[in-house]
């Protein structure tokens, strides 16, 4: 089984590099940028059986900080 | 009374905290991050450094080493426990103290003294401080950027959590933040004023000969808090 994590910064919180990020995209002439977010992508292997409950699990203990990050999981084959 | 300093991969500042709280007279040992028994110390030190590579996320993955079992209980029963700029990042992630530490404002390693100034004194961290007194001590971080849901922000200002901030030459909070820190927080405490984190390193400005021993006021209120552990557990 593959699985496929996605994790994003909460809205609302600070994202500097998003921030100067958009600053940059603005300055190479592309107009109507309000936002950039960063995110981060983990793919997962694992042997058949596991679940996305299983993998949903692991972001909430230790893959994704809670506290400032939300995340999805989607199971690639 | 018996400090331990956590040493975890990556690691780089145990030996400087070592010094520092010799230098005042508390006596510290060096544990490895796969201890699993803390039975005997007083309190704890998580140093700085960059525990497991930082890989993940900055103590996402040094908050399950084995040795943060003893850490969670030591707080659970009021001793001092103490993070420095990574330990700081590791109890956060562990839900010892609040919030998180991302990338810096400006995206930049910060590597300079900034001044930060006591907010309240009811913590191992400020007790020995005076409110209001400002100190020179050093950063040397990337991700020191705090920040907390508003909820929780506005909780822990109202329960007056939030020890250190950074500050200009005057006290004043709102100038010179140098990572963009939420409410310019640079230390904070738990509930029961027993856990503490901050970013600066109180460790590298502790005697004369570093340029400022500012820092020794906060390690000194770490000793004092070790040494009530001590006294009460005779």
């Amino acid at each position: 089984m593959r699985f496929r994590i996605s994790i994003s910064r909460k809205s609302g919180l600070a994202d500097p590099e998003g921030v100067e990020t958009a600053r940059a995209l603005t300055d190479l002439g592309y107009s109507g940028i309000t936002a950039v977010h960063f995110g981060r992508t983990i793919t997962i292997e694992a042997d058949d059986g596991s679940t996305a409950a299983t993998v949903t699990e692991m972001c909430e203990r230790l893959l994704a900080n809670p506290v400032i990050e939300d995340f999805t999981v989607e199971v690639l084959e | 009374m018996t400090a331990a300093i956590v040493v975890f991969p990556g690691s780089n500042c145990e030996l400087d905290v070592e010094h520092a709280l010799g230098l005042i007279g508390v006596d510290t040992e060096l544990v490895w991050h796969r201890d699993t028994d803390l039975t005997g110390f007083d309190g704890v030190v998580l140093p700085g450094g960059f525990a497991h590579g930082d890989y993940l996320r900055t103590g996402a993955i040094a908050r399950f080493s084995p040795v943060m079992a003893e850490v969670e209980r030591m707080a659970r029963e009021g001793r001092p426990v103490l993070g420095i700029c990574n330990g700081f990042q590791i109890l956060c992630e562990a839900g010892l103290l609040p919030g998180a530490l991302i990338a810096n404002r400006d995206l930049r390693f910060i590597c300079r003294p900034v001044l930060v100034v006591v907010e309240q004194t009811d913590s191992i961290l400020t007790r020995a401080a005076t409110a209001g007194q400002v100190l020179r001590i050093p950063l040397n971080s990337y991700a020191g950027n705090y920040v907390a849901p508003t909820t929780e922000m506005l909780q822990m200002e109202a329960d007056e959590r939030v020890v250190l901030r950074y500050c200009d030459a005057l006290g004043d909070t709102t100038s010179d933040n140098p990572n963009g820190s939420t409410n310019a927080v640079a230390g904070l405490t738990n509930a029961g004023g027993n856990v503490a984190g901050l970013m600066p390193h109180p460790e590298r400005a502790a005697e004369d000969i570093l340029g400022s021993a500012d820092g020794k006021i906060l390690l000194e209120s770490f000793a004092l808090s070790l040494n009530d552990r001590a006294a009460a557990s005779l």
